[in-house]
């Protein structure tokens, strides 16, 4: 199976989070919770309905993420789709980019 | 333009503190997001990829300058300092927050506007001719009966729970520049054989996944009976339109499905029912109405006055922005000007906050403090003195906003594709961006000459990609995008759904591929064509031969 990470939006801004190894939840793809294998990834799933639940986030999902290569990328880990990247990273033109705020 | 009365007014402030408690309730817990989410998209605040938007509803795309003024002021203190004009004549705001969102809309209300209808399946903003009242080839001014159908349609409770979504555009004039054949209702203002003003009515058009031109159903409808003849066609389909399939839900599969002859028939049925009872207005509530959009006072003005043609000879920059983006007045002396929101490079539709200032003081000063919208995501001032060109010129150039590429390659329209929005499945305006600099070079547009090039990230067809000259689709081909184009759209009074080329291109091959089709047309056009006139003139083969031929 490969890595997996949980995403959603937050319930009050919108933005796009992921739940982190702390269950708490980031703006940062890097500081997201790895999910090796199904278990964990089925853990994480029900730890963001709870935080559905507890109005912090909506629409949580899974996404693979995949070890980023070299400098190219500023972290880690990243995600394999490339929809995936650019909610990760933000609009890929300037004024989203300069605006991106974390 | 239209004023609110007391009764738009408490329905807008209503429906705020409506909001404003459907969002607090959201907030504590006592909405679930399954339960929300409908309420929230009556309020046409969506979900998307990076955080919420916001669309607010510019009817008919006209705006004063204090209402634009006001969105700028929105775009700084609530969102990024931007905000994107839409090809429906409406602005989206891209990073709002959910719980400012009942303050942005308390902010739109004093101003009288607001986002109800921007979402859902029910009767969205009314989209008209920008050059409405002001166009030399005009029978009528489409806004007056834009503001009836607005009346008419908000809120109403038949066709608040649609099959689909439906959209109405109205026109006034001869040539279409409100792509009304690609509309669920498209409604041309025409006079009779006795000069009698009516509409011809065209329904089932529309672009998305089964892109259709309308068909005309009624040539002739005295205008009198509007509201009458739109109801009866609003509940045939609201009858008949398919419930199971969303992707068979719109008016269009309708009447393609049942047949013209048929639809017709049945509207006209249900029309003979209801013609001459309550729906339709009196004539003195249409004269209201139409006293709102009464023309400003005129000057006495002769056509060219000399300072003006001085200018004109004197600055060659300055005339280039005439030639493409000034577009002839009704009246002697005044003129159209068109605000390209399509800077090379730039970001189409996108306008930062200062520049929306900018032009709502530009347009206190020089246009009777009012503005248009376009579909093709540029801005009007439609009552500028000629002898004001060149000052307003001075200005625009100061804020980046002279671009002189009116229907030009460079004017592209691209929706906001997966930079953006949840739905798309590849980015629009990095497209737009790489093939409006490769043909930065604005004496190489002129040369090449009208073109309209239209993109979309996604069939759903947001950036009318159908009816482009040249027409490119974003697609997802095994999580790599790629770009299909069409060639020989077009979304006037001629409309026609474009012609897929061939294979899809790579990412990095579109704006090559482009630029082949360009030469292609360059090399092949005889005297005075345009592109879409040779483009009928010789067909797909040789564009197709030279994208593909060395394959």
């Amino acid at each position: 199976m490969s890595l997996q990470v949980v995403t959603a939006n937050r319930l009050r801004d919108g933005r796009v989070i992921y739940l982190d190894a702390a269950d708490g939840w980031s703006t940062d793809v890097a500081a997201a919770r790895l999910c090796e294998d199904e278990a964990a990834a089925t853990a994480a799933l029900a730890i963001a309905a709870a935080a559905v639940a507890a109005r912090r986030v909506v629409e949580p999902y899974l996404i693979a993420v995949e070890r980023a290569d070299g400098a190219v990328s500023p972290t880690r880990y990243r995600p394999v789709r490339y929809r995936e990247v650019i909610r990760a990273f933000g609009p890929s033109i300037a004024a989203g980019t300069a605006a991106k705020e974390t | 333009m239209y004023r609110y009365d007391e009764f738009d007014q408490r329905l807008v402030d209503q429906r705020v503190a409506q909001f404003r408690d459907q969002v607090a309730r959201r907030l504590s817990g006592e909405l679930t997001e399954d339960e929300f989410k409908p309420l929230r998209l009556m309020n046409g605040l969506y979900l998307q990829l990076h955080a919420y938007m916001l669309r607010v509803a510019i009817p008919y795309g006209t705006l004063s300058s204090r209402q634009l003024h006001q969105l700028a002021h929105i775009a700084r203190r609530y969102d990024r300092g931007f905000a994107h004009f839409t090809t429906r004549q409406n602005i989206q705001y891209n990073w709002p927050r959910l719980e400012d969102t009942p303050d942005i809309l308390a902010e739109l209300a004093s101003v009288e506007m607001h986002a109800i209808q921007t979402s859902g399946n029910c009767i969205r903003n009314t989209t008209a001719d920008q050059y409405a009242g002001v166009a030399a080839d005009e029978v009528e001014d489409p806004r007056i009966h834009a503001e009836v159908i607005r009346q008419w349609s908000t809120l109403h409770p038949e066709f608040s729970f649609l099959p689909r979504k439906f959209k109405i555009a109205v026109t006034g004039a001869q040539h279409d520049r409100a792509a009304i054949r690609v509309h669920d209702i498209g409604l041309v203002i025409r006079r009779d054989a006795n000069a009698n003003v009516g509409f011809e009515v065209v329904v089932g058009g529309g672009l998305g996944r089964t892109p259709m031109v309308g068909k005309t159903i009624r040539e002739f409808l005295p205008k009198q009976y509007l509201l009458s003849y739109l109801e009866a066609i609003l509940r045939v389909y609201n009858q008949l339109g398919r419930r199971d399939n969303k992707y068979k839900a719109r008016v269009k599969i309708l009447v393609h499905e049942t047949g013209v002859e048929e639809f017709t028939e049945m509207v006209e049925t249900e029309w003979r029912h209801i013609r001459d009872g309550a729906i339709d207005l009196p004539a003195e509530e249409v004269a209201r109405i139409r006293a709102y959009f009464a023309a400003p006072d005129y000057q006495t003005l002769s056509a060219a006055p000399p300072e003006y043609t001085a200018k004109l000879a004197a600055d060659p920059t300055f005339a280039d922005w005439v030639r493409t983006n000034i577009a002839a007045h009704k009246v002697p002396g005044y003129a159209i000007v068109n605000i390209s929101l399509k800077p090379i490079g730039g970001i189409p539709g996108d306008a930062t906050a200062d520049q929306m200032d900018a032009i709502a003081d530009l347009a206190a000063l020089y246009s009777d403090r009012e503005i248009r919208v376009t579909h093709e995501q540029n801005l009007v001032l439609p009552y500028v003195r000629q002898t004001d060109l060149y000052l307003l010129w001075q200005e625009l150039r100061r804020q980046g906003l002279a671009t002189a590429n009116l229907n030009l390659i460079s004017d592209i329209i691209a929706c906001p594709g997966l930079d953006y929005c949840a739905l798309a499945n590849a980015r629009s305006i990095p497209v737009a961006q790489q093939i409006s600099e490769r043909f930065a070079d604005l004496k190489r547009q002129h040369d090449i000459g009208e073109l309209r090039l239209k993109i979309s990230g996604c069939i759903n067809a947001c950036g009318h990609h159908h009816v482009g000259n040249i027409g490119i689709l974003g697609v997802d081909r095994r999580g790599e995008e790629y770009y299909q184009i069409t060639l020989g759209g077009t979304p006037d009074e001629q409309a026609a759904i474009g012609t897929i080329v061939g294979p899809a291109f790579a990412s990095d091959q579109v704006v090559d591929a482009v630029e082949t089709i360009v030469d292609t047309y360059v090399g092949q056009r005889q005297d005075g064509e345009l592109f879409i006139d040779t483009y009928r003139r010789i067909g797909n083969a040789p564009f197709k031969e030279s994208l593909y031929g060395n394959h």
